[in-house]
């Protein structure tokens, strides 16, 4: 697999991972607006997928109707289609394309759900590694207790339910949530993450991502053409 | 199911003459996966049949399978039918998909692969376990035919329909393009704009791109013919000619000892 500075993309990828309550959306929150104030063109992905493959992956949530199987490929259609509409053109004109979770997002879920790592790779073998990945780091009960407050509810895939950890919600998304920190985890040095400590205070982070994304991108490429 | 045919003498005869009175218990068939398979599912537990016939529309499947299936039950074999399309998961989505030729190249194919996989986790494999025949209208080698054709990745494909059962017969009605688009006309006046491939742009001309996507489909199969070892028959004769053979070649996979 490659990346797509390798692959010859005028554009770069930044990915942000890490479980749920890490801190990933504040931070590439963050660095969105300093890339926009740079004035560069940059563009944060969404999750939000054609209404087609939105609708079906909706009513197999709902009813409980996906196995870890479809579960997995119904998502590698999700992120297919987003990649071939949206990330793929936006890297070909040359942007800085930051996204809210990537592919080893569904490597560890799809994984800890009993897929063969092997399998679940392949799927994605479509898709170019990021040109820089930033992993959060979390503390487990950190991250759950930042979650769990906010929520009055977890939802059943959401709460790796379907694994039959527990029958409670909190305790059966506490071990999911655990598990897929030790999966993350064990992709680090094969994916070149760079891992940040989410306990520290977000300055500090946000520092640090922003001096190596300086580091190893020429950012001058990337300003945007003055408005007409 | 099958109805005794003779008529006035029926009362006399033994009951031992009544047709599809002696119902042949088929020795349970174990399977395997193409590759590592659904997780927690032993291939070795799904002792029915699964029975697959390929060929383009209008190469007679359809037909084919609904007398089969007649035919098996009467027999005295449980059976289920599966074919594209058809999940509760997808199908009304891929349906709408198609329509509007809205979803990119890997998109669609992973729609369908989505559609298979859940037909496969909530028809194939409870049917399979409880030693039922499985008729596939279609399998994962149209699906890899199509995206074949359409340049995509072959060691891809593979690793994507590693989760598939093998099946025990593999049935490929060939017909010429040319007559398939005879048939078709036959039947509906119009030409399928996903059957006659116009996504690729090979010609404007859809009749033209017809016969000529269906001979790169065609060409695909006989390369896939190789790999997964189908059954190739003459789809070009008669409906009743066609299913004699089927029949007959079923019958030797339902006697086939374990193996």
């Amino acid at each position: 697999m490659k990346t797509f500075a390798e692959l010859g993309f005028p554009g770069r990828l930044i990915a942000v991972e890490g479980i749920d309550g890490s801190g990933k959306s504040t931070q590439i929150h963050l660095l969105q607006r300093w890339l926009e104030q740079l004035g560069l063109k940059v563009f944060l992905s969404a999750w939000n997928s054609s209404e087609l493959v939105k609708s079906a992956t909706s009513r197999g949530k709902k009813t409980h109707l996906l196995t870890p199987t479809t579960f997995s490929v119904i998502h590698a259609t999700d992120f297919a289609d987003r990649y071939e509409r949206q990330l793929l053109p936006l890297l070909r004109a040359g942007y800085l394309v930051l996204c809210d979770r990537y592919i080893f997002t569904a490597f560890a879920r799809d994984v800890v759900r009993g897929c063969p790592p092997a399998w679940v790779r392949g799927l994605y073998g479509f898709a170019a590694l990021p040109d820089l990945t930033f992993f959060l780091r979390a503390h487990l009960e950190t991250s759950l207790s930042r979650i769990l407050n906010g929520r009055e509810e977890l939802k059943y895939f959401e709460a790796g339910m379907d694994l039959r950890l527990s029958t409670d919600p909190q305790e059966s998304y506490r071990l999911f949530q655990g598990r897929l920190l030790e999966q993350y985890l064990a992709m680090s040095n094969e994916f070149k993450f760079h891992v940040l400590d989410a306990g520290q205070v977000v300055e500090a982070k946000q520092a640090v991502m922003r001096r190596l994304v300086a580091d190893r991108i020429p950012l001058d490429r990337y300003l945007a053409p003055q408005a007409v | 199911m099958a109805k005794p045919r003779r008529s006035a003498p029926a009362a006399a005869a033994a009951a031992a003459d009544w047709p599809g009175i002696s119902v042949q218990v088929p020795s349970p068939a174990p399977k395997r996966f193409y590759g590592h398979g659904i997780p927690g599912v032993d291939p070795r537990s799904l002792t029915g049949r699964l029975i697959v016939v390929e060929g383009a529309d209008g190469s007679g499947r359809s037909t084919q399978i609904a007398r089969l299936v007649h035919w098996l039950e009467g027999q005295g074999h449980p059976t289920v039918q599966v074919g594209l399309k058809r999940s509760t998961l997808v199908s009304e989505e891929l349906e709408r998909a198609q329509q509007g030729n809205i979803l990119s190249r890997i998109t669609l194919s992973l729609f369908y692969a989505t559609d298979f996989a859940d037909q496969l986790e909530n028809v194939m494999l409870p049917a399979l376990k409880s030693g039922f025949m499985v008729l596939a209208d279609r399998y994962i080698y149209t699906l890899m035919a199509r995206d074949l054709v359409r340049g995509m990745d072959e060691a891809w494909l593979r690793n994507l329909y590693d989760i598939a059962v093998v099946p025990d017969a593999v049935f490929y009605l060939q017909v010429p393009p040319e007559e398939l688009i005879q048939r078709t006309f036959a039947k509906s006046h119009e030409l399928d704009y996903w059957e006659s491939g116009m996504d690729l742009g090979l010609s404007r001309d859809m009749f033209d791109s017809f016969i000529r996507y269906q001979r790169l489909v065609s060409d695909q199969f006989l390369r896939l013919q190789s790999i997964y070892n189908f059954t190739m028959l003459d789809g070009n004769r008669s409906v009743a000619e066609l299913n004699e053979e089927l029949r007959q070649r079923i019958e030797s996979v339902l006697a086939a000892p374990p193996g």
